[in-house]
């Protein structure tokens, strides 16, 4: 925590490669010569590993980059071109495979409809979650939470009117209203530190599966791009949409496990914000941009789709190792806490 | 985001259905007599008395079918 606290924290360090997408962009951030060809892109998973974390690399540039890596490369052609190559194959697997509505509303009513007897991550950690399945959740969740909200300013400059206004109204409360100890990420760094995780920027990437490193390299791509300005709004809308039931169940799963007060707040003030979030993000940030620009409807359709099903990849993956009672990280967690950190009464 | 006393009638957005958008910050009384507040930009309030973060909106208004969501 006081880690946390003391300012900007150092840049991560790049994390180990999966594969010769990733090791050789690694190696030019590191001043080698060679980045990886077309068509070694092309043959490459657009969901797999290696092409994950490629991008994550290339993408990371943006946002707080790497220790030891030139700030400039930010803005290097070469690798721009070579993000953009690694971008086509995840964009159009994500549009044949993702898409399921032509319009923002019907995409949205779907996610407002709460099942009884639902069966996702959160139902299973409220119901049967243990500390090392509460850790190995965050340690995860921990590549986006650590910049929550930051791959979604950057639509701010593309709207206008009632959208522009509602969204900063929400980035606004995302960071804190003004005070440094509510901004969102650092309540998850606290979080983090209840768990005896560590929560240096970017440091569990080398853990984390390529489910999870797609879900936030969708912001980042639906981020930085104008001309996905209706999927960024989308995403954010579904993101704002499904996350105050999923947040009152992971209070509880970190109340019962007795994780900390730190652990069950950030769930807990996500119960509230994001109840009123859902409400200002599709009054006046999705209806407002439809208003001005309605081409965009099947856009932000797309947005919501592919968050959803980005969401249930990673899904997928968790519960299939925890119900094997495996872990479901690259590298299983170095440190073992106490089996119990601060049993509830 | 707060108003001077006076300076402009604190906007209210009262749907058919789901909660109240109140702009914040706010203080409601409850039935009992104690005070909640909260000092967000806009709160909403729980208008369908499921909310089990009562008066603040929890999304419990929401339809529960019998059957879990088709996939
Ligand atoms: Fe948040
Ligand atoms: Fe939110």
């Amino acid at each position: 925590m006081e880690r946390v606290a003391k300012g900007l924290p150092r840049e991560p360090e790049l994390p180990p490669s999966r594969g010769p997408l990733s090791a050789s962009v690694a190696g030019y951030l590191r001043h080698a010569r060679r980045l990886p060809d077309h068509a070694a892109i092309g043959d490459a998973a657009p969901f797999g590993d290696d092409l994950q974390l490629a991008l994550h690399l290339c993408y990371e540039l943006h946002y707080r980059g790497f220790a030891g890596v030139d700030a400039d490369r930010e803005w290097d052609p070469e690798l721009l071109r070579v993000r953009a190559a690694l971008e086509r194959p995840f964009l159009a697997a994500l549009r044949t495979g993702a898409s399921r509505h032509e319009h923002a509303d019907d995409a949205l009513d779907e996610l407002l409809v709460e099942p009884v007897d639902g069966h996702g991550i959160t139902h299973f950690l409220q119901d049967e979650g243990e500390l090392w399945h509460l850790r190995e959740y965050a340690a995860q969740r921990s590549v986006y939470h650590l910049k929550e909200a930051d791959p979604h300013a950057w639509v701010l400059p593309r709207l206008w009117g009632r959208a522009k206004a509602g969204m900063a109204a929400v980035e606004f409360d995302e960071y804190g209203a003004g005070r440094a100890e509510r901004v969102h990420a650092r309540m998850f760094a606290d979080l983090m530190t209840d768990l005896e995780l560590d929560p240096a920027y970017g440091h569990y990437v080398y853990a984390s599966g390529a489910e999870a490193l797609a879900v936030v390299n969708l912001m980042s791509l639906f981020g930085l791009h104008r001309a996905l300005r209706g999927a960024l709004v989308g995403h954010f809308a579904a993101v704002e949409t499904t996350s105050s039931p999923g947040s009152r169940r992971l209070a509880r799963a970190m109340r019962r496990i007795g994780a900390g007060p730190a652990a069950e707040h950030f769930y807990r003030e996500h119960v509230e914000a994001d109840a009123v979030h859902e409400q200002i993000v599709r009054r006046e940030v999705v209806a407002g941009l439809l208003e001005e620009e309605p081409q965009l409807d099947g856009d932000v359709a797309f947005g919501v789709d592919a968050t959803g099903y980005l969401e249930e990849r990673l899904a997928d993956r968790l519960l299939a190792a925890w119900r094997a009672g495996e872990s479901s990280l690259r590298t299983s967690l170095s440190t073992s806490p106490r089996t119990s950190l601060h049993p509830s009464v | 985001m707060s108003t001077v006393p006076g300076e402009r009638p604190r906007r209210i957005t009262a749907p058919r259905e789901g909660p109240l958008l109140v702009e914040g910050p706010v203080e409601v009384v409850l039935e009992d007599g104690t005070t909640v507040s909260s000092e967000r930009f806009c709160v909403a309030l729980c208008t369908c008395r499921r909310s089990r973060a009562y008066p603040w909106c929890d999304t419990s208004h929401r339809q529960h079918p019998e059957r879990g969501r088709p996939d």
